[in-house]
């Protein structure tokens, strides 16, 4: 039995996930717990949410994510990743930054309109 | 070669320069930081005494109440604030009511007006929130208090518009004496002049020995305060001393010109200048204060800090002709009421000088300046002032109320700020309850164009003191 | 005359003065002191915003964008760049702006100004005072907005919930994060933080201790000293650890921003810090209501929203002369119980359920929460599997079973 937190909602269940069992998944209050659980002993992964250069702004910076969650020991590489892009304002939410970042397949993406 | 080295630009030595910028003479301040006011004169309570503390016929008695006459004056003249409402000193007991009227004995003597003995009644009607332990008081009504950083930078200000050269981050290293022209040499350059005044506070011993033989030594006493928010500076409205007594003199707990509250300090003889609080010393302040007024919601507390007195081992102030260097003239050991005594111990520099030889007063002498308070305008003239300059029309520091238009107005200051404390200091911005949490980094970002720096280079207060360090994702990992 | 004048457009304001927009007020000004709208949402670059509300995880901006957009396609007026110097019980608020300093008047006013961290000053935290402690919210700004990072090796006092996201930030940006240091035996910041923020990065906490000493080298934070403190809060001798750093950061609370609000005579809880409130978010003063952090500090920005909407409601009625209320009745609490929000209800009322939320000072595992009206009985039982400081706990009571009560009632916790 593996004793998770899940960081699936502020509530932050407990969670009991049964590796001798199908990662069968116990403690949860709703299926964003169950699919958690399950990828947390699998294969973990997190929606990176950083910053990216912009000129012509109203800030210095443009907030971005990850438009799917990304595997959790790349987070520190993708961030790192994005160190000498540089946007032009204006951007728009959704806005596509980076394409399939380190062959990841999931893109980097504006997540505000500057 | 200037005629005339001050060097220190704190207080005194910016007093000196502000009445000697009166005189023909060239003159220079050497200040080791990147600021003045940033020693002994950037940490204090504020308090200009009245001057019944002394012991009759010390300098520090006459220096003090002559500084005290002087100082509503000169504050108008400076365009800063000072706020007249008196004093009181706290007595406990009947032995501490004995001690008062050796207090108003020596004030007498020392030539203090307006000084009154008061019963427990009178007391609390001047000052209602007093603890249930004061019994009487003694009420000094010339005591006032004002805001130590602007009155030096106002000085000084005027000291630079009349031809002084303020020459900031040079600190001095050595000085030598050729024919009767001294050669100091700072961390910056070489300055030559015929006159050196040390004000050098709490490193004044060391420049003097620079070129000079031991004739005092400087005993640098920390003293902590606690500065607490505007909801407590509304329950004291007189500078509160306790009565001194054979546990100490205690701590004062004093109103401030911005209407915070300020309680403190301990004095604590210490090696170097450390400027570092301590728990042990702050509960003591805490617990201490409780005799004075008992209602203080240390909660409310928004800094914590540490000044350095410069007490000399004489116990009192030094103000005379280094004994075994000519010219060289010491404004020593200005411990408290140092503050008080500034104005009136830099008005009589001159009177050595004359001894020396004539200086003439200047035909066009500037002795005023004139700041923009954009708080304290009324309807009226806030909107005639955002109509020059719509920056009066943004306000920067919340807390304390500051618009970017005054903090544009002390980059065109013969000394503009080179820090978030240098524009805390001529501003007030940061000064309030969010201790710059939001307007900190706006500051920085103004600084930061003004001065055309780098991000990395935009400083809190002296050098070293750099608040960003990288660009994001720059970092090592 | 407006109808409505909202201070703040961050979640709390926006959320407010749309809702007011829909139910009909015709002219609605929201005041803002930044350039944009959004508030602290738009430094709060991280996910976790909007479950509630929205039903999808959003970020700050996004989340703040989800607003933004519908208050465009509004008449509702944004005052931008704008600050309130000055509000009265006569709902006159005094503003300055680049255009002037000028008086404006409405009906009703909304209070949704926000909070601020509480500084190194609020706890005393003894030592040198050189460059390198920062409050967590000035360190985000400075590298959300700004892209500069405060420091290299970082502290971060308090575990607040700022702190922890301040942690994952300044890791992902390039700095080593290397201890969060809370006082309490338990952190102040949500759980799913602690795991994503500190744990996923091998960040220590150490609970039950504090920084007793911040020593700078050359005026730069260069060292703190944490020791560890026992249940009373006293540092345990020769517990110290020397870590050896280049920044503090400090995650150790937000206080509600009143100082408007104490302006306007609005009576203002010392436990919360906001006003003292009804259960339709109106203060002590008729006509001025308040919303969001200025009231009491909220973990969610969802939660902020909704309380708004309760603020804008209710601020409508008042406009529109359709209140029913003859009378109040207070909330009392027990401990550990530190506060209830709203701390008054008045009665009679329409709504069939009136929120209740409140924080516990100590952490409960398995426990009851009761509501006790002033004859001494039990009218209303919830039960809960843990009840812990970091959460704000909520109940909602029917106004069923309080409609007839003349005094107060009282909210009790007991653990199993």
């Amino acid at each position: 039995m593996i004793e998770l937190i899940c960081i699936g909602c502020p509530k932050g269940c407990k969670l009991l996930v049964d590796e001798n069992n199908d990662h069968s998944v116990t403690g949860h209050s709703c299926q964003i717990g169950v699919e958690y659980g399950r990828n947390e002993v699998l294969n973990p992964t997190r929606v990176l949410t950083t910053i990216v250069k912009i000129e012509n702004g109203i800030h210095n910076c443009l907030p971005v994510k990850s438009s799917k969650p990304l595997p959790k020991n790349k987070l520190i590489e993708a961030s790192r990743f994005l160190k000498d892009i540089v946007v032009k304002s204006p951007v728009k939410t959704n806005q596509v930054i980076v394409k399939n970042i380190l062959d990841t397949g999931i893109d980097i993406i504006a997540t505000r309109d500057m | 070669m200037y005629d005339v080295i001050i060097i220190g630009a704190g207080v005194v030595g910016c007093s000196t320069a502000y009445w000697l910028s009166q005189y023909e003479m060239s003159i220079a301040i050497l200040e080791t930081h990147n600021d003045v006011a940033n020693g002994t004169t950037k940490a204090n309570s504020g308090c200009m005494h009245a001057g019944y503390d002394p012991q009759p016929g010390s300098l520090m008695a006459k220096y003090n109440v002559e500084g005290s006459l002087m100082a509503k004056e000169l504050c108008e003249k400076l365009d800063v604030p000072y706020n007249n409402d008196g004093s009181l000193v706290l007595a406990y007991n009947q032995q501490d009511v004995q001690t008062l009227q050796e207090l108003y004995q020596r004030g007498i003597q020392n030539g203090v007006k307006e000084l009154y003995i008061l019963d427990e009644k009178e007391t609390r009607k001047l000052e209602p929130l007093l603890s249930e332990k004061v019994v009487g008081s003694l009420y000094a009504k010339t005591s006032a208090i004002i805001d130590p950083w602007r009155y030096t930078i106002a000085l000084v200000e005027v000291a630079v518009e009349n031809g002084v050269d303020l020459k900031l981050s040079n600190e001095v290293k050595a000085i030598t004496k050729e024919n009767d022209v001294f050669t100091v040499t700072t961390s910056k350059g070489q300055y030559k002049c015929r006159y050196i005044i040390n004000a050098a506070g709490v490193y004044s011993d060391i420049v003097h020995e620079m070129i000079g033989e031991k004739e005092f030594t400087i005993i640098p006493v920390r003293g902590q305060y606690f500065l607490l928010d505007k909801s407590e500076g509304e329950k004291v409205h007189l500078t509160l001393f306790q009565c001194p007594s054979k546990y100490g003199k205690g701590v004062a707990v004093c109103p401030t010109v911005h209407g915070n509250m300020i309680v403190g300090p301990d004095a604590e003889t210490i090696q170097f200048e450390d400027l570092a609080t301590t728990s042990e010393v702050l509960n003591y302040i805490k617990e201490r204060s409780a005799l004075t007024m008992d209602c203080i919601n240390f909660k409310e507390n928004i800094r914590n800090f540490a000044g350095v007195r410069a007490r000399s081992d004489r116990q009192d102030f030094i103000i005379e002709e280094s004994k075994s260097v000519k010219n060289f003239y010491n404004l020593a050991g200005m411990a408290s009421p140092g503050l008080t005594a500034a104005c009136a111990i830099g008005y009589h520099v001159i009177d050595w000088l004359n001894t020396k030889e004539k200086f003439v007063k200047k035909e066009n002498y500037q002795e005023t300046r004139k700041k923009v308070h954009f708080k304290d305008l009324s309807f009226e003239e806030k909107n005639e002032m955002i109509a020059k300059n719509p920056a009066y029309g943004r306000i920067i520091c919340r807390c304390e109320q500051v618009t970017e238009g005054e903090i544009l107005d002390c980059f065109n200051s013969p000394i503009p700020p080179q820090s978030i404390d240098g524009i805390k200091r001529r501003t007030n911005a940061g000064m309030g309850r969010c201790q710059g949490g939001f307007c900190g980094e706006k500051v920085a970002m103004i600084l930061k164009e003004k001065l055309n720096i780098e991000f990395n280079e935009i400083l809190l207060d002296k050098e070293g003191s750099n608040i960003l360090m990288n660009k994001a994702k720059e970092g090592d990992y | 005359m407006y109808d409505l004048i909202v201070i703040g457009a961050g979640p709390a304001g926006l959320s407010a003065a749309l809702t007011a927009y829909e139910k009909g007020l015709k002219k609605i000004l929201v005041v803002e002191r930044d350039k944009e709208m959004g508030g602290i949402l738009n430094q709060c670059i991280h996910n976790g915003f909007g479950l509630h509300l929205f039903k999808e995880e959003l970020t700050g901006p996004e989340f703040a964008g989800k607003f933004i957009e519908k208050i465009k396609e509004t008449n509702i007026e944004i005052m931008l760049d704008t600050m309130v110097l000055k509000l009265d019980e006569n709902k006159n608020i005094y503003i300055l702006n680049t255009k002037g300093y000028q008086k404006l008047s409405a009906k009703a006013i909304i209070l949704a100004m926000g909070c601020r961290e509480r500084t190194r000053g609020a706890i005393a935290t003894p030592g040198d005072r050189g460059a390198g402690v920062y409050t967590a919210g000035a360190a985000q700004r400075y590298m959300n907005m700004d892209g500069y990072s405060v420091g290299n090796k970082v502290v971060i006092l308090g575990s607040g919930d700022i702190g922890l996201i301040m942690a994952r930030r300044m890791t992902l940006e390039g700095a080593k994060v290397l201890a969060c240091v809370e006082i309490n035996p338990y952190s102040a910041g949500l759980r799913r933080n602690i795991k994503q923020c500190l744990e996923d990065f091998n960040i220590p906490l150490y609970l039950s201790h504090t920084i007793t000493d911040i020593k700078c080298t050359n005026n730069r934070v260069s060292k703190v000293i944490v020791s560890k403190v026992d249940e009373a809060y006293n540092t345990i001798k020769d517990s110290e650890i020397e870590i050896e750093c280049d920044t503090v950061l400090l995650s150790i609370g937000l206080i509600p921003e009143n100082e408007l609000s104490k302006e306007a005579n609005i009576t203002i809880d010392q436990r919360t810090k906001g006003p003292v409130v009804y259960e339709n978010m109106e203060t002590s003063v008729e006509g001025i209501f308040c919303c969001g952090n200025v009231v009491q500090v909220h973990d969610l920005a969802d939660n902020v929203a909704l309380e708004a909407k309760k603020a804008a409601l209710a601020a409508c009625k008042y406009v529109l002369n359709e209140r029913t209320f003859e009378r109040e009745i207070k909330v009392e609490v027990n401990k550990p119980i530190s506060y209830t929000v709203p701390q008054k209800i008045h009665l009679p009322i329409d709504e069939k359920l009136i929120d209740i939320s409140f924080r516990t000072n100590k952490i409960l595992g398995k426990c009851v929460i009761k509501v006790v009206n002033s004859s001494g009985e039990v009218i209303c039982k919830y039960p809960r599997e843990y009840v812990i400081p970091a959460e704000l706990e909520k109940i909602n009571i029917p106004v069923s079973l309080i409609k007839d009560e003349k005094n107060n009632i009282t909210i009790f916790i007991e653990e199993d």
